[in-house]
């Protein structure tokens, strides 16, 4: 009893700080932001009447459309695959080297990263923010929030509401978004995305990884002792002390590491579910041993096969550099094959070979035929019989076609197309439409004084001017049988 | 039971006090935040039954005055205005003059083929494959009163015997046994003949007999040679198509105590461009017939 049901959260001022590290994140960052900053804007050429936008969500028309690579709603498995083949990515390289998706291209960590160095260029670094957010309201500390607040909602409005042209021509919704001729929706989901931005960047930060993100709660299912996984060599750093201290180990307690991390936490802990991979403490720390004139590398990406190893090889050593040293020989080289990188290996490329192979057989032309079911048959006036079918002709290519429609069976049926113009005896041409279905209605009929099967079975077949096959499709005829 | 709320050693959280096997729980406070979310959500909902009618009451409405029913008649509203210059040309044009036009032509067959569910489908079957007890199919390519758009039209407009209309479709068929102008015997010999006009007369001293019966009772409205009679509504009897029935018995049957069956008019009941739409759809069923 006596402590609350719902903490406060504890407000997180992470020091900036400068290495190898840092600069990964930042070349990630400009990569990441570039990549989704520019693609709506990037030009792809499928002819008139077609979008010209390389990629792109048209919900209106029910396309997904991506440089050459255009799919229907009834293809939606490619992007299954596409997000099967991120998840595995995912899997393979959290087991290689832990969360470093988390650390370096999560968007939640780009967009935070960024907001952070906004609020530092203009508010300051750790101790100023620190000091600005303990002292009391007044003229200096208003104008600095409110420039950092309307600054993170420019660059959310700017970065997150762009999320909207992924889904509308780019240049032109980008116009409309400006002059406020854009419709309602598009200002809504403008609006949307820029709010999460603020909220998630601004606001939310680590409480996002923390408490929102499910990818955390099972990870650590991916990750074995072999992933390289930001770790505090405590074999090293143990015990701590003082630096002029007698028989203390690497570790001085300066709390540098704590001070730089994003989600606040103490990585000298160890292992623990909030701590991203960023490896900014690597930073912070390599920092400090350089001016203590100390090997760098206290908080290093290591195994924790390896943090055994060389725990178990200076276990009694007392503190010195002989024990660094040691430490440091008894490490193994990281075993990157292993049979849980090779499994998802495996599974990468099998996603990838199954979606190859869907992509080269994917038809452009495909044939649907549903025979009506009510009436199964129609008796004709003469004793013969006739079955209707509807034909879907779906054309995925942005030119029209005149196909030929021609029926076989083992039986002297006569084709007839709705609304087709007649080729010749029992063939037809119809017409596909770019980037579009065709729907024909076929009546065929099993003249009088045929012996008539209670089923036969028919094909209907769509032949290009050149006489070659484009597709076909089975089905059956019905009649009363006897 | 909570027995042992305590002090984790290691994260210095109190535990619940539940505690399997050895294994206790982390009693973790949950972030301040999501209690105030939720405070939000119940203020959201708040907010949310005041402007929507969610009270099962009846008649009411959100302070706005919202009304679901209302939204969806005014929808339904905005839908039908959106249809409307496409349904005035087609309430004008004539059936053959929207068969003749691509754009309404398609227009028509997705209108008439949901009034065709609404209105028609009942009787004539959802494919228009009609039903037993005299309601005749569409999809076949016998016709008593005309299958071309026109006859079609006509008969949607003004029904069949059902007292609506002054232009309706109108046959009666005698009562031959019933009315006692024919017995049982002359039933059979006349129902015999009139398998012999489809080749399936099987007693050649009944159907001589009946040669005669025909010419005198039945050839003014189905023909000589049993072709029918379009303009009286009477059937052609030489085809394989049967309205009640193909066999001896119903044949007979019919002749002594003929079913005169009625089809409303849908004029008085239907927008003309809905019969119109109906007309298109029921000619592209499988039977429809050239003007």
């Amino acid at each position: 009893m006596g402590t609350s049901l719902y903490a406060a959260r504890q407000q997180v001022y992470p020091k900036a700080v400068s290495g190898p590290v840092r600069r990964a994140k930042w070349a990630m960052l400009i990569l990441c932001l570039a990549l989704y900053y520019i693609t709506p804007w990037l030009r792809w050429d499928r002819g008139p009447h077609a979008p010209g936008q390389a990629v792109l969500v048209d919900i209106e028309h029910g396309r997904l459309l991506f440089f050459f690579f255009e799919i229907w709603p009834q293809e939606v498995y490619f992007l299954v695959g596409l997000l099967v083949l991120g998840a595995v990515g995912l899997f393979a390289a959290t087991s290689l080297f832990g969360r470093v998706w988390c650390g370096f291209a999560c968007p939640q960590t780009v967009w935070t990263d960024l907001f952070m160095w906004v609020e530092r260029r203009i508010q300051g670094d750790r101790n100023e923010r620190m000091r600005l957010d303990r002292a009391p309201w007044h003229a200096e500390k208003i104008r600095k929030k409110a420039l950092t607040h309307i600054a993170w909602l420019i660059i959310a409005a700017a970065t997150g509401g762009a999320w909207v042209l992924y889904f509308r021509d780019a240049p032109t919704v980008s116009v409309e978004i400006l002059t406020g001729a854009a419709s309602l929706e598009v200002y809504f989901f403008f609006a949307l995305f820029t709010t999460t931005t603020y909220v998630l960047a601004g606001w939310a930060r680590e409480q996002v990884c923390t408490y929102m993100c499910p990818w955390p709660r099972f990870q650590a299912a991916m990750l074995d002792e072999n992933s390289l996984v930001v770790s505090y060599r405590d074999w090293r750093g143990e015990p701590r002390g003082k630096l002029k201290a007698e028989g203390v180990g690497d570790c001085v307690d300066c709390r540098a590491c704590v001070n730089v991390c994003p989600t606040g936490i103490d990585i000298p802990d160890g292992q623990q579910l909030e701590c991203i991979g960023c490896g900014l403490c690597i930073d912070a720390c390599d920092d400090i041993m350089t001016k203590l004139d100390r090997p760098k590398g206290l908080i290093a990406f290591e195994t924790l096969a390896n943090i055994a190893a060389s725990t178990a090889a200076t276990r009694g050593m007392v503190p010195s550099p002989a024990r660094d040293a040691h430490g440091m020989t008894a490490r193994q080289t990281t075993r990157f094959v292993r049979p849980r990188t090779i499994l998802y290996a495996a599974m990468l490329g099998l996603v990838v070979a199954v979606m190859l192979g869907a992509w080269l057989l994917r038809e452009t032309t495909t044939l649907a035929v549903i025979r009506d079911r009510a009436p199964l048959f129609v008796a004709l006036s003469d004793g013969g019989v006739r079955n209707g079918f509807t034909l879907k002709i779906a054309n995925k290519l942005r030119s029209t076609d005149v196909l030929t429609l021609t029926l076989h069976a083992d039986a002297p049926l006569q084709l007839l197309v709705q609304d087709a113009v007649a080729a010749g005896p029992d063939a037809w041409h119809v017409t596909t439409r770019a980037d579009g279905i065709t729907q024909w209605r076929a009546l065929v009929t099993m003249p009088v004084g045929q012996h008539l099967a209670a089923s036969i079975p028919v094909t209907f077949r769509l032949t290009d001017p050149a006489g070659r096959v484009v597709m076909q499709a089975r089905s059956v005829f019905l009649g009363p049988g006897g | 039971m909570p027995t042992k709320i305590e002090k984790d050693a290691i994260s210095g959280t109190q535990t619940t006090g539940h505690e399997w096997d050895g294994i206790g729980e982390l009693d973790t406070p949950l972030p301040r935040w999501w209690l105030y979310t939720f405070y939000a959500c119940i203020v959201f909902s708040a907010v949310y039954v005041l402007f929507y009618p969610a009270l099962p009451i009846r008649g009411a409405t959100g302070i706005t005055g919202f009304i679901a029913r209302e939204a969806i008649v005014e929808d339904l509203r905005a839908q039908q205005a959106r249809m409307e210059p496409m349904l005035a040309r087609i309430r004008t044009a004539s059936p053959t003059e929207i068969a003749a036009s691509p754009e309404l032509r398609s227009f028509a067959m997705a209108g008439g083929r949901i009034a065709f569910a609404n209105n028609c489908a009942s009787c004539h079957g959802a494919g228009g494959q009609g039903a037993a007890g005299g309601f005749p199919s569409l999809a076949d390519d016998d016709w008593i009163w005309g299958g071309t758009h026109d006859a079609i039209r006509h008969t949607v407009l003004h029904g069949i015997r059902a007292g609506e209309s002054d232009e309706e479709r109108v046959s009666m068929m005698p009562r031959f046994l019933a009315d006692g102008v024919l017995n049982l015997a002359q039933i059979n010999d006349t129902t015999e003949y009139v398998l012999g006009l489809a080749n399936r007369s099987t007693d050649a001293a009944a159907h001589g007999r009946g040669e005669v019966l025909y010419a005198e009772n039945c050839a003014a409205c189905h023909g000589e040679r049993g072709e029918g009679n379009r303009d009286v509504g009477a059937p052609r009897l030489s085809d394989q198509v049967w309205l009640f029935g193909a066999d001896k018995a119903a044949i007979a049957r019919y002749i002594g105590n003929p079913r005169m069956n009625v089809m409303p008019a849908w004029g008085p009941r239907l927008d003309a461009a809905v019969v119109n739409m109906l007309a298109i759809y029921v000619h592209a069923l499988g039977g429809g017939e050239a003007e």
